[in-house]
Order: C-alpha cells, then structure tokens, then sequence
C-alpha cells in the first residue's frame, strides 16, 4: 500500500488526529470534508489501517461498503480514500503529548522531535488486549502465553507460529478466530475455555471457527493455574460454579504449550489521562459530548480510545461524527451546547454519547449488562416519566444496542438528566437474569461431520 | 424408514435460533427444518445442510515486502470441505512485491473453480 509520507511537517495542523486506524482515518477525511485544509494523521505503525491490517479474516465493511472484506482491504480504501483528499499521514510516529493549547508533541522516525500546532485534535489511540496480570491467573511465568491478538500478527504479518497445542482463554471474536486461524496452520487447538455461562463472540464464529473444526467450547469454565518452567507445560481449568468462583475439586489438566488470551481490550487513553480529560468508569475512555468532544475544547475522541465497538463499521460511522465536528471546531463556529445528560439505569452498562441535544438527531450506543431476551429500552426523566420507550427482541453483552434518536422523539423535553433502563419484558419474574433459556453454543452437537 | 436430525445453530442475528433439519434416510429432497423464526433461518439451515460454503482466507510467503506475509481470499466462498486443503496447498505459494488488490494469484484453486486474490497492495521494498 502507498502510505506516502509527508517530506515536512507543518508548523500548524488544521486538525491534527492521533492514530491512523479506522477511526482516525476516518476521522481525518470527514474532518476535510468539513472545511479542514491541513489535516495530519500520526500512526506509530511503519503503515496506516491499524488492526485491520492483522484481520485477515472477511466481515467487515456490510454497513459502511455494503460489501463483506477483509480487513486488509477495508484498511486500504480508508487509507485511498485519506491521500486522494490530500490528508497527510506520518508513519513509525508516536505523539507524546497534547497540551491545553492543542500543541503536539510527536517523535517521528524520519526526523526526530517536533510540536505542531493543531485547531483541533482527535484521539483514536484505539485498544490494548487484556492481559494475564488483568485476569489474576496464578502459576509459573513461562514463554508460551499470548495475548490473542498478537498471535494474531505473529501468524498473519510475519508467518510464525505462537505453539504446537494451544488453548484459549475466553471466547471473544479475536479468539475464536484466532483458534480457526491456528487449525488452518497445522497447531492443534485443545479448547476454548469462558469463564461466563454464555459465549462472548459472534454466534458466525462459534458455528464457523468451533463447530467447523471441532474445536470443543467449555462455558464456566476458566485457567485456574499455569504449569512450567522455561516453555508451558499444562494448564488447569475448572468449572465455575453461579457466583464465578472455580470449583477446584473438578478441575482437570490440558496439555498444552501456547495459551491465547482473549479476555477483553481496555481503550488506550495515556494521552487522555496526560491530557487529563474526563473518563467514564464504565467504559474507561473519555466521556464524549454528542459531537464526539472530550471535556476539554477542541479535542474529540472515536473508535475504540471511547469505547469497545463490535463492528468496525460502527467505528466508521462514529469517527466520521467526530472528524466533521472536528473539522468544523477548527474552521468555523463550534456546534452548539447539549443540554441533556444521559445516566445509565437499569440493565445499562454504559450509553455513548454521555450529554445529546434536544435539537438534533443522534446515535447513542449502549451496552447491557447481562443478556435479555425480550425487553424494552426506556429513555426515563428525573421525575420518573418515561419519555420514550423501544420494543427489544433480546439484547447480549456482546453485542452492543443502537438508539437512533430523532428530535421528534425529546420535542417535549427540555433539557436535564435522562435514564436509559432496559427492562425486562416477558419473564419479570424469572430467577436468573444472566441465564438465557436459549444455550448459546453447543459444541457436543455439530453439523455434518467432517471438516 | 427412520429419520435422521441434524442440529444448527443459525448465525442470522444474535438470536442463535437451533435449528434442526430432519431427513427421511435414503430420502431424495423430503427434509422438515424447525426451530427457525425468520425465513432467513430457514434457508440458512438447508444451505448448511446441503452444500455449506464458506470464504477462504489465509496468508501466502511475499517476500521484498514490508512484512514477510501477504493476506489473500477466495474470490467467491468455496465448499466448507475444501477449506483446510486450499490453507494446506497455499502454503506452497510464493510471491515477490510488488502485488495489487485484486491480482490473482492461484486461477483455480484445487480444480474446485475459485481463484485466490491478494487481499491487498503490497509494495516493493
């Protein structure tokens, strides 16, 4: 691909964007569009189109391209689409600081330290994996454990295999792909191991990474010690009982010498923190206006740096709103104020944006807390009126709930705190909210017979 | 005659409806499908059943390149069967930068009638 670098750098960047993955190329060219002349993407990879460019895999793009890609190809015509409209991208950087007045600090490979100027900046740092110090899993240190995702480059940027016989720590979609990915290269896969009583990726991955190849799938079940001394040896995993707690009496060993790691990416907000920007607990990255606007002015944050997406089509469509407003912060007059703030209530990890306007349209992003299978999203005042209400066939952790929010719908709102609450429907009283009635993976039943 | 029932889990929406395909043995096209909500299920289960295909994507060696693997596809799904032994043959092929999204870089992988592509530029270097 043709990443062509600028021979200079400017002194001051109409907008300035941290991270040339999907969210900060998009942003960069939905920035431009909106008036933004000069505006710079500063990548610390040697090639702009972050982790598409390791997910080789197809499914990608049926929003945002009305096609089904790989990542690689998604990548490339985000990165076609930037020096077409003359963003410039600076490659094997880092940016090292963003101060109160908008000025970068950024170390290129190229050409050393320099600051640039910027009208206005926005954060698509992107995520990190979860690791073995987050998850607590006691035992040895040995060579052998990996994050999934960076099995993930090892096998598919430069060709080398993590292992012989792996196991897999959590179903996220990284690492069902990832157990497909090591059968097609001849590594053996003992199991997938979730500690939750449902699966945490896609139901396409568990029938066509797991059921494809028999890879067996273990719900409450986890790693309760790692075995070895120079290499791994073994793992130990053990049923959980209700409460998550390991069940050590029947607990058995897995011969293996790789375990992956999918348990979880953790938005990556040093920058945010230096910057010291308001973050949300419940999602660890910054705390977003409806234009995508941190809690200081000018700098604006999409992708993953704010919050865990599904789908990279939804990181398109929400770097676009950043760089547009972005791009105008910088240009022209800044969007109007918000004047409503969202809570999450019930069921309700957390709502993306955090403040919306009754003034104009909005796409807000929430998140449950355990699975539901008929429910109704409610949009509730202060005073406890519901304002709104939405029919829901079932909701999943994994999957995260859209709310296209018209003006029509807050026409009679003035402005004030509003509840999101996802209420359950059809079983009020039913004991075990986490426990769908529908089992989510059945590895004991596959189709057909081979692969 | 007996009956024999396949199970699948359908991957239209999260739902993840199971659905079951029962088959008369030695019958021609008499199949029952349950356990489907949608129409979509339903033609998911009988295509499961009867031909299940599935994309092709792995890497191939490049070499001159900026990293030492080149993602690569199947231009159209090819039969699920087939997967494992096109990953297998492609571990064979070798390529040299420059390459072009799109370029085809096996025609007619295994006979089975697809070709393998580039799944992106790669430059020289």
């Amino acid at each position: 691909m043709i990443t062509a670098q600028p021979r200079h750098l400017r002194r001051r960047y109409d907008v300035v964007v941290v991270g040339g993955g999907p969210a900060g190329l998009e942003a960069a060219v939905a920035a431009q569009n909106a008036g933004a002349a000069q505006v710079l993407v500063v990548d610390r990879e040697p090639e702009a189109g972050g982790i598409l460019q390791q997910c080789i895999h197809t499914g990608f793009g049926l929003h945002r391209f009305g096609a089904e890609l790989t990542g690689p190809e998604y990548a490339q015509r985000l990165v076609a689409q930037a020096l077409v409209q003359g963003v410039d991208i600076v490659a094997d950087a880092c940016v090292l600081d963003v101060d109160e007045q908008r000025r970068v600090k950024l170390m290129t490979t190229a050409s050393g330290i320099a600051t640039v100027d910027a009208g206005a900046v926005v954060l698509a740092m992107g995520a990190r994996e979860r690791t073995r110090a987050a998850a607590r899993i006691p035992g040895t240190r040995p060579a052998g454990i990996f994050t999934a995702g960076l099995a993930q480059r090892l096998v598919n940027l430069y060709g080398l295999m993590p292992g012989r016989r792996a196991a897999i720590l959590g179903s996220g979609d990284i690492g069902l792909i990832m157990a497909r990915r090591l059968v097609l290269e001849g590594v053996e896969v003992a199991g997938v191991f979730e500690l939750m009583p449902h699966a945490n990726g896609l139901n396409r991955n568990i029938v066509q990474c797991l059921h494809d190849f028999a890879i067996p799938l273990y719900l409450s079940t986890t790693v309760v010690e790692i075995h070895g001394r120079e290499r791994l040896e073994k793992v130990t995993v053990a049923p959980v009982d209700s409460t998550l707690q390991p069940q050590l009496a029947q607990a058995w060993e897995v011969p293996c010498d790789t375990l992956l790691l999918s348990i979880g990416l953790i938005p990556e907000n040093e920058l945010s923190e230096q910057l010291r920007l308001r973050i949300d607990p419940a999602t660890r990255g910054p705390v977003v206006a409806s234009t995508m606007e941190c809690s200081r002015d000018g700098v604006f944050a999409c992708g993953n740096v704010v919050h865990i997406h599904d789908l990279v089509d939804f990181v398109s469509a929400e770097a676009m709103l950043a760089g547009t407003c972005a791009g105008r912060f910088a240009t022209a007059a800044p969007a109007p104020a918000d004047n409503v703030r969202l809570l999450s209530g019930e069921n309700v990890r957390y709502c993306v944006p955090h403040t919306i306007s009754t003034e104009r349209e909005h796409t807000v992003y929430l998140r449950t807390l355990r699975p539901l299978e008929s429910c109704e999203l409610r949009l509730v005042e202060a005073e406890g009126n519901v304002l709104y209400t939405k029919r829901l066939r079932y909701v999943f952790p994994a999957e995260m709930v859209t709310l296209k929010l018209r003006p029509a719908i807050l026409q009679k709102f003035h402005g004030g705190t509003l509840r999101v609450d996802l209420v359950p429907r059809a079983f009020p009283e039913q004991g075990d909210a986490a426990e769908p009635s529908f089992p989510l993976s059945a590895p004991d039943k596959r189709p057909g017979g081979e692969p | 005659m007996t009956a024999h029932t396949t199970h699948y889990l359908c991957i239209g929406c999260p739902l993840g409806c199971r659905l079951e395909v029962e088959e008369e043995e030695g019958g021609q096209a008499e199949v029952e499908v349950r356990g489907f909500s949608c129409r979509r299920g339903r033609d998911y289960a009988l295509q499961e059943h009867r031909a299940p295909q599935r994309m092709v994507t792995t890497t191939v060696a490049i070499d001159h390149a900026l990293w030492p693997r080149l993602p690569v596809r199947s231009q159209q799904p090819v039969p699920r069967q087939l997967v494992p032994e096109i990953c297998r043959a492609l571990r064979s092929v070798h390529v040299v930068a420059p390459v072009m999204l799109g370029d085809v870089l096996v025609e007619n992988v295994l006979g089975c009638g697809v070709a393998i592509v580039a799944a992106r530029d790669m430059a020289a270097c």
